[in-house]
């Protein structure tokens, strides 16, 4: 294999200017030409700025309890805890920063050297003194009562058990040093920082995972494997990092490009044999998730289960905001309504009407109802626009709440007592599905992700689609151009309610009894989140949304992988959300559309050069032939 | 496809042929302002109408009250007979009045072609039921959609065809966005064109390639076409007959030559003489 790669990197030129990895390696090689700037000539005062800011941050981590709370949680033992490293981290993250350099025309105007880590470790001290202060302030005063994670064993945590002046010194070196590693990160070739990151990558992964991956290995049968690797109180043993790092550097070194060039070959792919290999992911895929339910655990299935509800929702929601860009701040009263719905029907506990529907039946008219609703909660709201759009919708959203919480309503739907003991979803009398078998509720979610998929996937495509996108681009034109927008809009909403209803539907029957209380406004916030972070208006990044939120860190209600995190959930969401907004405001997995935009502009431009460069050459040129006629 | 709807003019008796569009007593106040004040205008049946005047004159209000853009203070707007008071903007589109935006309004992140076949709406019915069950209708007009468009794209030359078609409308030349404006008022199947200065930003070469495009596309297609333009060579050029407004009301009418030389334009123009008047 080794063999195989050796002629492409010695001869980058080889291998085609047209294929990606190549010119990475041009860029590589054009690197060391810029000189590399002196030890000292920092920019002092952005250092200094940007170690204020990491300071900032770890002192508000500090006082948020993470570390103490994460402390518990190893991840190589005995070295590294998941408290430790919620503060580690964040020098490191400053030094890398502060490495950063702007490039001209793609080209470097410095070569990185010791400069970088020099600036990193800098930086990163004056990050670390952040926590050095907080540890002299926790040994000196008592700040209890306004904070009231101002504790002794914060101190001694951040003494490591020694005294005060232990932790000031040993936290200005740990983030000198932090810094100073995220420093060299810029000093790695491309190639060999590629390395680096998988191999931190992979044992990061591996022990943030534990949980499912230990689960896999009990369904998959390599639990001899998973208890040597992972230490019998949680945390990949120390031996086994290095083992890891050490496999997956090694992999990486093998793969090298391999990965790359595969994705580049499939997207330049065109036409019929795209296609074909679109429908080829997506067999793959559906095969995958299909097979992979059976060999993982109850734990992992409830994940997969949890995670497709939302994915159900946020597919829901991204029909109305994504693709229609009506802001709906609301969207978890269709959600509510759709579980209620199915609640009455099928319960025989319902309070006023209790006809015992079988699930499927009552699902027509859990479409139906939900469906009227968004036409009443929509007709009223869509003539709004923009801001009071939103602020109609979050309200409508909580009157739904309020009334299923309502004495008045209460004869109907049990008031704070909500409705129980709702039968789990009959398939045709096949089989019965409730929470206590998550792996049968993660196939059904499946069956009506794929439904909701095709859904927004025709809608997409069709008259109706242009019409949504054409309002969410200029909705005044939109109008002028023919499009009855009141209608379009209304339509997106009534979709995008029957799309939530089905997600409530099955969260009836999953969970086997609905509160009002589970329909909070977190609920709509959560799913609008998944949406942006994911990409608006994309299909495969509100499911990759969904995967990354709800999946691992969990949903407002729902644990995720990281249950030490739930309760830091919504200022993970938070600092993701503004990350994201500013490196990556298209989201995740960006829609086709937008991706397209960024790319091909420049081919284009240089199509219609030769185009016309063409045209001259056989003679006059339309540019001039029109010029003359006229 | 021209001249078909003569006879259902209002006021049947009269000799001529009734006019397309016909506004009376138009007038549009924004607060104390008269945006247009008791305007009357008509155009007929295959008719380029030029509307010149001043910043301000009210040209472009002209333009929104005729598509229902901006609400009418009084007067009527009477479009084939038929009045278009109290109508929805995409309501009037559908009976045949399409227009363009002086500051171009494509649907920026939408294909070329999407933006042309977004605006068939009005024009196709297909709903959500065929989409998702990918019925043979469905798939037919969504075809007949595509090669429509297709065709309205074909008629500016090689400039918004082949590769174009997929292109993001943001990535056109300002010319081009111009064009495609034009492209996607045709799509709406209209009877009448409104021109909101069609060849602004454009420069020398792209300016009388397009005015010789406003005379094809009512030789071709048909349509009757009323043009707001400050370039004069472009309203000489394309006009059957030119109307001057000032200050939301009518200060002149008729063919270029005699409008030109017509004092009170001179005057709404250049501003001077005010003692003498």
């Amino acid at each position: 294999m080794t063999a195989d790669e050796q002629p492409s990197e010695a001869a980058p030129g080889v291998t085609d200017a047209a294929s990606g990895a190549a010119g990475a390696q041009a860029h590589e090689h054009e690197t060391p030409q810029a000189p590399p700037r002196p030890l000292l000539a920092q920019d002092w005062r952005r250092l200094l700025r940007m170690g204020a800011v990491g300071a900032t941050a770890q002192m508000f981590l500090a006082l948020s309890n993470m570390p103490l709370r994460l402390d518990d949680r190893l991840l190589i033992k005995p070295i590294l805890s998941f408290g430790y490293l919620s503060l580690l981290f964040v020098p490191f993250v400053v030094g890398n920063r502060v490495g950063h350099q702007i490039k001209r025309e793609g080209i470097p105007t410095h070569a990185a050297g010791a400069h970088e880590v020099i600036g990193g470790a800098v930086a990163g001290a004056v990050a670390g003194a952040g926590v050095s202060l907080m540890a002299l302030l926790l040994a000196n005063f008592d700040l209890r009562e306004p904070l009231v994670n101002w504790s002794p064993q914060l101190a001694d945590l951040l003494a490591f058990g020694n005294s005060t002046g232990f932790a000031v010194f040993i936290w200005l070196l740990l983030g000198g040093l932090s810094g100073a590693a995220g420093g060299a990160m810029r000093l790695l070739r491309p190639r060999i920082r590629r390395v680096a990151v998988t191999m931190i990558l992979t044992v990061g992964l591996i022990s943030v995972m534990e949980t499912l991956v230990t689960d896999l290995a009990e369904g998959m049968r390599f639990e001899w494997l998973t208890d040597r690797v992972y230490a019998r109180r949680g945390g990949v043993n120390w031996n086994w990092a290095l083992i890891l790092a050490a496999v997956s550097g090694l992999v990486s070194v093998l793969a090298r490009g391999r990965v790359r060039r595969t994705r580049e070959r499939i997207a330049s792919l065109e036409g019929a044999s795209r296609n074909r290999a679109n429908l080829g992911l997506i067999a793959l895929t559906g095969a995958l998730l299909v097979i992979l339910p059976m060999f993982t655990g109850k734990l992992t299935n409830e994940l997969l289960a949890n995670v497709g509800l939302f994915v159900l929702l946020a597919l829901g929601l991204n029909v109305v905001v994504g693709l229609a860009g009506i802001l709906d701040l609301g969207y978890v009263a269709f959600f509510a309504v759709g579980s209620y719905t199915a609640a009455v029907l099928t319960a025989a506990t319902s309070p006023r009407i209790n006809p015992e529907l079988p699930w499927f039946v009552a699902l027509i008219f859990v479409v139906g109802i939900t469906g009227l609703v968004g036409l009443f909660i929509g007709a009223p709201v869509i003539r709004m626009r923009g801001d009071y759009l939103a602020i109609v919708t979050l309200g409508f959203g909580e009157i739904i709440r309020l009334l299923f919480l309502s004495d008045w309503l209460s004869g109907w739907f049990g008031g704070s007592q909500g409705i129980v003991r709702i039968p789990g979803a009959g398939i045709f009398g096949l089989a019965s599905v409730d929470g206590t078998d998550p792996r049968a509720v993660f196939y059904l979610v499946l069956a009506f992700c794929a439904l909701t998929i095709y859904i927004s996937w025709r809608l997409e495509r069709s008259r109706l689609g242009r019409a949504w996108m054409a309002v969410r681009e200029d909705e005044t034109v939109a109008e002028a151009m023919g499009i009855n927008t009141v209608n379009v809009k209304l339509m997106a909403f009534v979709v995008g309610a029957v799309l939530g209803s089905f997600s409530g539907a099955i969260f009836s029957a999953k969970v086997g009894s609905v509160f009002p209380n589970s329909f909070l406004i977190l609920v709509s916030i959560v799913i609008l989140v998944v949406v942006i972070f994911g990409g608006m208006g994309s299909i495969p990044g509100v499911i990759a949304g969904s995967a990354v939120l709800i999946g691992v860190l969990g949903g407002p209600r729902q644990p995720g992988l990281l249950a030490e995190f739930s309760e830091y959930k919504l200022l993970i969401y938070g600092a993701l959300l503004i990350w994201m907004m500013l490196a990556r405001p298209e989201g995740l997995i960006p829609s086709v559309r937008r991706s397209r935009e960024l790319h091909q502009q420049e081919m284009a431009q240089d199509a219609w050069l030769r185009e016309q460069l063409d045209e001259e050459a056989n003679g006059g040129g339309s540019l001039r032939a029109s010029a003359a006629t006229s | 496809m021209t001249c078909t709807m003569e006879s259902t003019g209002a006021g049947g008796g009269a000799t001529a042929a009734a006019p397309l569009l016909e506004t009376r007593k138009l007038s549009v106040d924004f607060g104390g302002l008269h945006a247009l004040d008791g305007l009357d205008f008509e155009v007929r049946e295959g008719e380029i109408v030029s509307v010149i005047g001043p910043n301000g004159a009210g040209k472009t209000t002209l333009f929104n009250a005729i598509t229902a853009t901006v609400a009418l203070s009084s007067g009527d707007i009477v479009f084939e007979g038929g009045s278009l008071l109290g109508l929805d903007p995409n309501k009037v589109t559908a009976r045949g009045i399409a227009r363009t935006f002086q500051n171009v309004r494509l649907f920026a992140n939408m294909t070329v072609l999407e933006n042309v076949m977004v605006s068939q709406h009005c024009r196709t019915r297909q709903h959500a039921f065929g989409a998702l069950f990918c019925t043979p209708a469905f798939r037919r007009e969504e075809a007949e959609i595509r090669e429509r468009a297709e065709k309205i794209l074909n008629f500016f030359g090689s400039r918004l065809v082949g590769y174009r078609f997929d292109q993001p409308a943001f990535t056109l030349s300002y010319a081009n966005r111009r064009r495609l404006e034009i492209a996607r008022a045709m799509a709406t199947e209209p009877k009448l064109i409104l021109l909101d200065e069609p060849v602004a930003g454009m420069n020398p070469v792209e300016s009388a390639e397009l005015t010789k495009l406003i005379g094809r596309l009512r030789d071709e297609w048909g349509f009757a076409i009323v043009v707001i333009e400050h370039h004069m060579d472009v309203v000489r050029e394309v006009s059957d007959r030119v109307v001057v407004l000032d200050h939301g009301t009518k200060i002149a009418e008729g063919v270029y030559e005699e409008v030109s030389n017509d004092p009170l334009v001179i005057e709404a123009y250049l501003g001077h003489g005010n003692e003498n008047s």
